[in-house]
């Protein structure tokens, strides 16, 4: 094992916990999307180059930017409701 | 239930799950020593057979082929599905009910939407290459289309909501869904009619690492591109639309 694979795997392992710890949810999606990235980086360290295309677009793009629209949406009634009160 | 008792629980649970995982990992081969068969195998054939160099685009497209078919469709209905509940629930809505904020600029960040402006047409340009280059270097159309998608989004934040919408008509995309999905499949079905069998080859494969080899890889990997691109913009087009909708009743 090279120690650019060693360091990658701390990382991940760093990030994963860090997803789990964060608490608000607009944050969350943040570090999963950092978390993501680095999962890329990993792949890459362990030559699936074409896996950690695929981890950055879904994983550090897409996942992120869907749970930000749908944290969006549910904010956006929550609003609408507290106005009708 | 008491809070002790849920705890010897997962204890219990927990030490019996580390246990197998030990076990199980115990088994496994060493770092670095790999003994697949099959890979090998693959990794051997795909240029003399296929004249393409990235093995796993020839994989996916080529060897295992419907499989990709089946993951494509996965896609599609998936983004059918969000777009049949998102019309559902604003059926008897008004569309667009901030005309006061709808002029503003989608951020308010001046960096963001420099670097947005900035980066759109070179990730665009990333984009086209990955998915033309599908067959001769890492990537492909699920990944050149994830990356022409957020060039889009890109757009979508450097701009206001009005510039989008001229960027990003609704129904070419859905047309880009469509004609992506159908184009694999008809491929497919140009296999039985021209080579006799579902999804077999039948164009010339031409010289090995020119950007038109491989058969008909990389019009696959044309063809789940624009699936791709198609399928995740309508999905963030019309969860976005979300933004501006407000219940009749509300005004």
């Amino acid at each position: 094992m090279t120690a650019v694979q060693a360091v990658a795997l701390v990382v991940v392992a760093l990030g994963g916990t860090a997803v789990v710890l964060a608490r608000d949810p607009a944050r969350q999606a943040l570090v999963a999307g950092i978390f993501g990235f680095s999962l890329a980086i990993l792949f890459l360290a362990f030559q699936a180059p074409d896996v950690a295309l695929s981890q950055i677009a879904v994983g550090a793009v897409a996942l992120p930017a869907m749970i930000i629209y749908a944290l969006r949406k549910v904010q956006r009634r929550d609003e609408v409701e507290r106005e009708r009160r | 239930m008491s809070r002790r008792l849920r705890l010897v629980i997962f204890g219990l649970g927990s030490s019996g799950m580390a246990a197998l995982l030990a076990w199980g990992l115990a088994g496994l081969p060493s770092f670095g020593d790999f003994d697949g068969r099959y890979g090998q195998l693959l990794a051997h054939l795909t240029v003399p057979e296929r004249h393409a160099t990235s093995a796993v685009s020839v994989s996916t497209f080529d060897f295992r082929g419907l499989d990709t078919l089946g993951e494509e469709f996965i896609l599609f209905t998936a983004a059918v599905g969000v777009l049949v509940l998102l019309r559902a629930q604003r059926a008897g809505e008004t569309v667009a009910a901030e005309p006061m904020r709808q002029r503003q600029p989608t951020a308010e960040s001046l960096t963001l939407r420099s670097i947005a402006s900035a980066l759109a047409a070179p990730v665009l340009v990333l984009g086209a290459y990955v998915v033309t280059h599908g067959h001769l270097t890492p990537g492909g159309g699920f990944q050149g289309g994830v990356i022409l998608m957020t060039a889009f989004l890109l757009v979508y934040l450097a701009g206001t909501h009005l510039h989008m919408r001229g960027v990003r008509p609704l129904s070419a995309m859905e047309a880009a869904e469509g004609a992506g999905a159908a184009g694999f499949a008809l491929i497919g079905v140009g296999g039985v009619v021209l080579a006799g069998a579902f999804l077999e080859n039948f164009i010339g494969f031409g010289t090995v690492g020119n950007l038109i080899s491989g058969g008909f890889i990389p019009l696959l990997n044309l063809s789940v591109g624009l699936e791709v691109m198609g399928a995740l913009l309508v999905i963030v087009g019309e969860l976005l639309d979300q933004r501006f909708l407000v219940r009749k009743g509300d005004w």
